[in-house]
């Protein structure tokens, strides 16, 4: 089933799509070398941006019509540098729950995803002491938490090592497939996208350049 | 000469005229500070003289339009100085900030002086001192004077602030309106400190009157015979005037300025 639709989508002289389909219930990972747009995609489907040309179609309704921040707590997403606010750690972590008005997380729940995301911290730490890697791992968690219909990954594990990258990927994969979500996702690894993904989207000088379903999906 | 008046069963010496020759000596003080920057090496002499200049021209021609304006009231006369008066404060914030506001934010400071200034120079002419006629120059002037200069300071202090927020937090707005924010939501804090920023002077001056200084519009009125009882029952009215005024202009400012910062997407500009 079709989740998003992209029609004649241009996006200043980033991007061309003149078709572009994103499964609901998939896990899709966007590929391509840096500044070929994969960003732009993700930043059109959290309507963080808007198309200058085209539509963009969200369960068969035009994005331009849904109202964005309603839009953006169905569809959240983790920028490639997503900022830290003041505070702790519990408040980094609930941050995202006090913007949408939801019901703040007990501490059990919040140590929780934090072991998920192999993060051995005190939930009243300060922020501040945080390695790349470390506030990385935080933010996943607090998109996760987020318990969204559809995840929009933007470069998760770029500062990870190996060896933690692939635990984080698989935690998270394993997390969308169990709840019945979606996920697109951004990668610099080819090797996770073969592992990980049902669809693997290639994208060079902002078009798509291959669509490739990895369990015999949909190939175009 | 000294006059002695009866303001109120109290008796209070009038004011000392100040002729001409006498006001010349004032300049003295201009002298010793052009003489103390001359002997430390500061530039700044020819800025001290144009400024002492254009202070005085600008004070005299006052003066004069003043006393044409109190010897013939007329609510057109009036209506036209509060006009003008409110379009040069805003044309000040706007020069102040040439190049970094945008169009919307320029109606919405525009709005917000003429509202915010307005609404309460009419509940403190109308209400409070029950001015008759209603555009009794002698009143109307100088306080709307006083209403729109302090919440020209004011949105000017507020502009600065709300600027600086929304450049250097541009990353944690976005953040805040990828976590599903609102922009009201993403721009809380920008707003709450912008607020702090701009009214502080005014509640620091409060706080500081009658104690730290003696106001300008009370010492002028004791200076010109008034009973200080008077003086301070006027300055107690004024300043919490001009508190009203400027808090209303700056919130104004913030709850219209703020969504001048995003599309009608909701995405940051």
């Amino acid at each position: 089933m079709t989740l998003f639709e992209f029609i004649d989508v241009k996006y200043q002289n980033i991007l061309d799509l003149p078709r572009l389909f994103i499964e609901k219930e998939k896990l899709i990972t966007i590929v391509g070398a840096s500044g070929s747009g994969k960003s732009t995609i993700l930043r059109l489907l959290n309507k963080m941006l808007s198309p200058t040309q085209g539509r963009i179609l969200f369960n068969n309704i035009d994005l331009s019509q849904i109202n964005s921040v309603t839009h953006r707590r169905h569809v959240t997403m983790l920028s490639q540098n997503p900022a830290m606010f003041e505070g702790s750690i519990r408040d980094n972590l609930n941050v995202g729950l006090k913007f949408q008005d939801k019901s703040l997380l007990s501490d059990d729940v919040l140590l929780g995803i934090l072991e998920k995301v192999k993060l051995k911290k005190e939930l009243d730490s300060s922020t501040n002491t945080l390695s790349g890697g470390e506030k990385q791992r935080l933010t996943l968690g607090r998109v996760l938490l987020l318990n969204a219909e559809v995840y929009l990954l933007d470069e998760p594990s770029s500062s990870l090592d190996d060896d933690t990258e692939e635990s984080i990927i698989q935690m998270v994969t394993e997390h969308v497939r169990k709840e019945t979500k979606t996920l697109v996702m951004v990668t610099h690894s080819k090797a996770i996208a073969e592992k990980y993904s049902d669809v693997i989207i290639e994208i060079s000088g902002g078009k798509c350049c291959s669509y490739r379903g990895c369990n015999g999906d949909r190939n175009n | 000469m000294v006059n002695v008046v009866a303001t109120g069963g109290v008796m209070v010496t009038g004011i000392i005229d100040l002729p001409v020759f006498q006001v010349a000596l004032a300049y003295f003080f201009v002298l010793i500070v052009l003489i103390i920057v001359r002997f430390l090496g500061i530039k700044r002499e020819k800025e001290i003289i144009i400024s002492s200049v254009r202070m005085t021209l600008q004070l005299i021609l006052t003066g004069y339009v003043l006393v044409y304006v109190f010897n013939n009231p007329n609510p057109m006369i009036t209506l036209g100085i509060i006009i003008l008066m409110e379009a040069f404060a805003v044309h000040t914030v706007f020069s102040k900030f040439r190049g970094k506001l945008s169009k919307p934010l320029k109606r919405v400071i525009a709005l917000s002086m003429s509202i915010g200034t307005l609404s309460c120079l009419v509940y403190f002419l109308v209400i409070i001192v029950r001015i008759s006629p209603w555009y009794e120059p002698q009143y109307f002037v100088p306080i709307a004077g006083m209403l729109i200069g302090n919440s020209m300071t004011g949105i000017s202090l507020g502009v600065k602030s709300l600027l600086e927020g929304m450049n250097t937090q541009r990353a944690l707005v976005e953040e805040a309106l990828i976590l599903g924010a609102t922009p009201q939501a993403a721009t809380k804090s920008i707003i709450n400190s912008t607020f702090d920023a701009a009214i502080m002077p005014t509640i620091n001056s409060m706080v500081g009157m009658g104690i730290v200084f003696l106001p300008g519009m009370m010492t002028g009125q004791i200076l010109s015979g008034t009973a200080p009882t008077t003086a301070i029952a006027y300055q107690l009215a004024i300043m919490l005037g001009i508190l009203g005024a400027v808090a209303l202009t700056i919130i104004l400012m913030l709850q219209l300025g703020y969504r001048t910062f995003f599309n009608k997407e909701e995405q940051l500009r």
